[in-house]
């Protein structure tokens, strides 16, 4: 662990994510005030001792609506990157496995997915299916399994030429339980760097939906959605517009700077994928 | 060079092919009666029929995409449902904004990403180096249309210097137009920007490691001549193929930035069009972006090849 905490990016990446981390396990337990109470009479306040973030046109304390916010996005980022892994892990490894055919669609249909406009494709996916956190997660999720198949097939095809991998095909080990019980472990560490900066960029992806109206539903707390709404307000109240931003951007520079910093410890020669 | 240019056309219109396949099977799943949006709710069933009759829709799949695809490559082209004039005429007007935008975002990027990314390379891990790194880690954190707001709150509504969206149009008012346009195209290339000046610095480290970089400083050249002359050459590369995918995201990346901006380009023309379940428009406008992409690439890789005479030979 110590080793860790040598790197510059790893440190600051931890603080921050720590930070987000801890304000949504806070939220789960207590917030300031009740994230979707309304409260007319104190709308459109700016930071005070009460609302240390100030409060929305509704009159709800902003502070407990970024802390429930960071949930939210805690929440998309696990899920995304959870689809991504589970089914382009699996892809990754057949591709590599099987190779000629198998190998070639698989890699020729990640390039079709990758070449497409993410956004427009995202914004299809939830106006076909409805918006809604869970399609939001679903659409961003989708783009994931190109990334990871990729990360994997070239990882997993570079540990099979090495010396091990040889050695437990002498001994007698069959191919499938090679892959499960070698190339598999040697490849977790690539794909938790890689895990960790798309669940920034989960976040961000989350963050855009929302602010279309695509994403998490109100009166759920969500960052995007709560900057869509402070725009309206602008001009009266700055504040709205300027908090759940910060949090977006706390967040996302966060577990990027973890994901670079795990890089730079657990595998200096690794290139990124992205 | 031309069967290299063959070979990559006759790809090229494989791909298209599929996508159109993909753009329409995706579009037809979605769920809304188009007929059933125009006509409201009260819309008897005979009239309901008869509408879908008239746009087609009572046909099969591949009827309703053999008359898409023929209707555009005939150039008769489709007609909008709600607005009922050409898609083209449409497409055609929202990309006099979302076309001259990208530009301008891509000028933006390259004019603070190129002098950033070769500074940054050639003090390696000293304060400026770090700096810029720091700055380009923030780029990258910050929601492109978070920073489209903040510059809205602080140049629109905080020193007025800028309206704070909606777009004149080209004809009557041109500067006005354009002043429009620079607050968004500023937001989205900033943070096309910290991509690239990652991207400028670590490819031009690499080149610099180069053997005919040695070989240039032993000659006696100056240091920047080495820089600007030898090595940038060939760092730039990558960071061209990046340009390129860029530019291509960057008019569908639009889609956001406009809603920010209200501009009437090509990304709110979709997103609205999607919401009123406006099928022609969404249909070709997802193919125009597509193809653009594509073709974007293709234009990238001619570089490519035009720059690195290696590539041919593959």
């Amino acid at each position: 662990m110590k080793q860790f905490f040598k790197n510059l990016n790893f440190t600051v990446g931890f603080l921050l994510s720590a930070v987000i981390i801890l304000m949504a396990a806070a939220s789960l337990v207590w917030t300031p005030f009740d994230a979707n109470k309304m409260n007319p009479r104190e709308r459109l306040q700016g930071p005070s001792f009460s609302h240390l973030l100030g409060t929305d046109q509704y009159g709800r304390d902003i502070l407990s609506r970024v802390m429930v916010g960071a949930v939210n996005s805690i929440i998309v980022g696990l899920v995304t990157v959870a689809i991504g892994l589970s089914i382009g892990v699996v892809l990754g490894l057949v591709s590599a496995y099987y190779g000629r055919l198998v190998d070639e669609t698989i890699m020729r249909f990640s390039d079709f997915l990758f070449g497409f406009p993410a956004v427009l494709t995202a914004i299809l996916i939830t106006s076909i299916l409805g918006p809604s956190m869970i399609n939001a997660m679903l659409a961003i999720g989708i783009f994931y399994i190109p990334v990871f198949a990729r990360l994997t097939r070239a990882v997993a095809m570079a540990l099979w030429q090495w010396e091990f991998i040889v050695a437990a095909r002498a001994s007698g080990a069959s191919e499938k339980a090679i892959a499960w019980r070698h190339v598999l472990p040697n490849i977790l560490s690539p794909l938790l760097i890689q895990g960790t900066i798309q669940f920034a960029v989960a976040i961000l992806a989350e963050a855009g939906l929302s602010y279309l109206g695509l994403g998490t539903l109100p009166p759920h707390a969500s960052w995007g959605r709560m900057l869509n709404e402070a725009q309206t307000f602008m001009a009266l109240s700055p504040w709205m517009a300027i908090f759940p931003g910060v949090a977006i951007a706390w967040a996302v520079l966060g577990f990027n700077l973890l994901g670079d910093g795990l890089r730079d410890t657990l595998d200096p020669k690794m290139v990124r994928i992205r | 060079m031309i069967r290299y240019l063959i070979k990559k056309l006759i790809i090229l219109s494989i791909l298209l092919f599929f996508v159109s396949i993909a753009v329409f099977s995706v579009l037809f799943v979605l769920p809304g009666d188009p007929a059933q949006i125009i006509l409201g709710i009260n819309a008897t069933p005979e009239t309901l029929a008869n509408l879908r009759a008239e746009l087609g829709l009572d046909k099969s799949f591949i009827a309703q995409y053999m008359d898409w695809v023929g209707n555009l490559v005939s150039g008769r082209g489709n007609r909008s449902i709600n607005y009922d004039i050409p898609v083209y005429d449409l497409i055609l007007s929202s990309l006099a904004v979302t076309g001259p935008l990208a530009l301008l975002a891509m000028v933006f990027a390259v004019i603070f990403s190129l002098p950033f990314g070769v500074y940054a390379a050639r003090r390696q891990n000293r304060p400026g180096d770090v700096t810029v790194m720091f700055f380009t880690q923030l780029g990258l954190a910050t929601p492109e249309f978070w920073l489209g707001i903040l510059l809205i709150l602080l140049l629109s509504v905080h020193w007025g210097l800028f309206s704070a969206g909606g777009f004149p149009g080209w004809s009557t008012d041109f500067w006005g137009s354009l002043k429009a346009l620079i607050l968004p195209a500023f937001a989205l290339g900033i943070i096309r920007a910290a991509i690239l000046t990652r991207l400028t610095r670590s490819s031009l480290l690499e080149v610099l490691h180069e053997d005919y970089i040695r070989t240039a400083r032993a000659k006696g050249l100056r240091e920047r001549t080495v820089i600007y002359v030898h090595a940038l050459k060939n760092a730039l590369i990558p960071v061209l193929t990046i340009l390129g995918l860029q530019l291509g995201q960057l008019m569908a990346g639009a889609i956001i930035i406009e809603n920010v901006y209200y501009l009437p380009g090509l990304g709110r023309l979709v997103f609205q069009a999607i919401g009123q379940r406006d099928l022609p428009v969404v249909r070709d406008i997802v193919l125009f972006m597509a193809t653009a992409v594509v073709l974007v690439n293709f234009v990238v890789d001619l570089c490519y090849a035009g720059l690195d005479p290696r590539v041919r030979l593959e």
